[in-house]
């Protein structure tokens, strides 16, 4: 466990870096990027989806959906 | 001189009007809005697994079909916004969800099969987000509230801050705790002798809990009802969950974004269930026992890409490892294809493989000598795959009336390698 949170820690670290050099983007350039299918998130309709899948594997999170709460939820 | 007395008083007049103090608070004629209704959310889905696998009966696969399960489950969320003095926005949302289930397993409950096999689970939602577009701020407060047969209740509290910057990255902080008060629903061979009440074994009294929570007292002899159908309170025990949840988005060109979620989530407390068995290699069976405390840290990576001018990749990959030894990783990718700019077909396709939790054995490995140990196939070592496709359909007239803006539907079809199938269907209104 102790390896693998160094790794995610640096991993993570080197994401937020990577991503924060990016080019400017102005307003009016944002035609594509505000279309609705562009979301950096899960759909409404993906709910349930998620919702069983924290049921029938045994990892959750990091996904916006829930990391524990009510039965199943290993 | 006539107009030089005029052209003073009317610059007094403008000086007067520019230092004076809007009756509204603010120069530029803005007044605030109550909070009024937005949207209206509604998310139905019709899920149906195969398997013959289920932690209830320890992983045995001599029951065929007994861990099959059917979910109708239904979510609405209501929205309403409104803008303060300051010019924040304020979003109130209300949810309110309710799914009703059977469960082949929950019947084996009872060793002979007998217990109800359904179940009902209701769960509302507030949630109020307080947002300065000025400032780029946010700042959101929710609870949640959830009851099944299984537990007495879940609590949940979330608070989040967001910030974002003048790059186009956002980032943002989540704490989440859930709270929970576990049934002690144990397999009904398992159910203790109320000997405090009886003072021979003849008239003992043996209190049976069928998978709905409901309990019932019976003669340990002839197993006749006492008293009609008594309902003593079941002992509880608690789990808690607390996450604390970091993401940064950020606008990587004028076709690309992308997002790096970190999540740390610390559980504690009572995190078998009591109702899932496992059977030794001596074929005695027992009930399933876990450490009291578990670390998980996964961290998710999203990247969006706009194609063209039709084409979008969404592109998602997690890696996740706990103390109990499982390690994961997910890939999901989904490419919508606009066919017009308000309608889109979306096929997906999801991979996931898992190791197993170090407390993980199938059905007859487990020794007598181990500390912990589970059969419950979700922490087996395995591998899983999810494709198919969705509509989404968001014409800005609505969808036959004006009211519907937004119609999405979705197919998904689940195969685990431990012989778990699952279809599941999901529908999403949207009314404004």
């Amino acid at each position: 466990m102790q390896n693998h949170s160094v790794k995610i820690y640096s991993i993570a670290l080197l994401a937020l870096l990577s991503l924060a050099s990016c080019v400017q983007v102005k307003e009016y350039q944002k035609s594509r990027i505000n279309d609705s299918e562009m979301t950096l998130s899960n759909r409404h309709v993906e709910k349930n989806e998620l919702n069983a899948e924290s049921y029938r594997e045994g990892s959750s999170g990091a996904n916006g959906g829930k990391t524990g709460g009510g039965c199943g939820c290993n | 001189m006539k107009k030089l007395s005029l052209s003073v008083i009317g610059m007094y007049l403008m000086m007067a009007q520019a230092f004076s103090q809007d009756p509204s608070g603010d120069s530029t004629g803005y007044k605030p809005k109550k909070l009024k209704l937005d949207e209206v959310n509604l998310v139905s889905s019709y899920y149906d697994q195969t398997a013959d696998k289920s932690a209830v009966m320890g992983g045995r696969t001599d029951y065929k079909g007994n861990g099959d399960v059917t979910d109708f489950a239904n979510g609405l969320d209501v929205t309403f916004i409104g803008w303060d003095k300051k010019k924040r926005k304020n979003t109130l949302t209300f949810g309110l969800g309710a799914d009703y289930h059977t469960a082949a397993s929950q019947a084996y409950v009872d060793s002979n099969g007998t217990s109800r096999n359904y179940g009902t689970r209701i769960y509302p939602t507030l949630n109020w987000t307080r947002e300065n577009e000025q400032k780029g701020t946010s700042f959101d407060l929710g609870a949640y509230y959830s009851a099944e047969h299984n537990y007495y209740h879940s609590i949940g509290l979330n608070a989040a801050v967001s910030k974002k910057n003048k790059r186009n990255g956002e980032f943002s902080l989540k704490l989440v705790g859930y709270f929970d008060q576990i049934k002690m629903i144990y397999p009904s061979e398992f159910i203790p002798v109320d000997s405090a009440k009886n003072t021979s074994s003849a008239d003992s009294i043996v209190y049976i809990t069928t998978a709905s929570g409901n309990v019932q007292a019976l003669k340990y002899n002839n197993g006749q009802l006492v008293g009609g159908n008594s309902k003593p309170e079941l002992p509880s025990k608690s789990r808690n969950t607390l996450t604390a949840s970091f993401s940064f988005s950020q606008i990587i060109n004028q076709r690309m974004q992308g997002s790096v979620e970190l999540d740390m989530v610390y559980m504690s407390g009572y995190l078998g269930l009591p109702f899932h068995r496992v059977f030794y290699n001596t074929g005695k069976d027992t009930i399933e026992n876990l450490p009291s405390q578990r670390f998980k840290l996964p961290i998710g990576f999203r990247l969006n890409y706009f194609l063209g001018d039709n084409i979008i990749l969404r592109s998602y990959y997690r890696f996740y490892a706990d103390s109990w030894g499982l390690v994961s990783n997910t890939f999901n990718l989904e490419v919508p294809v606009k066919i017009t700019p308000f309608f889109s077909i979306s096929p997906f396709y999801r991979f996931y493989m898992q190791t197993a939790a170090r407390y993980f054995a199938p059905y007859m490995v487990h020794t007598i000598q181990e500390q912990y140990f589970t059969s419950n196939y979700a922490l087996a070592d395995f591998r899983s795959n999810l494709f198919g496709a969705g509509i989404r359909l968001a014409p800005p007239r609505g969808i036959l009336t004006n009211g519907l803006r937004i119609l999405e539907l979705r197919y998904g079809h689940y195969m685990q390698t431990t012989d778990l199938n699952s279809n599941i269907i999901s529908l999403n209104l949207v009314f404004k």
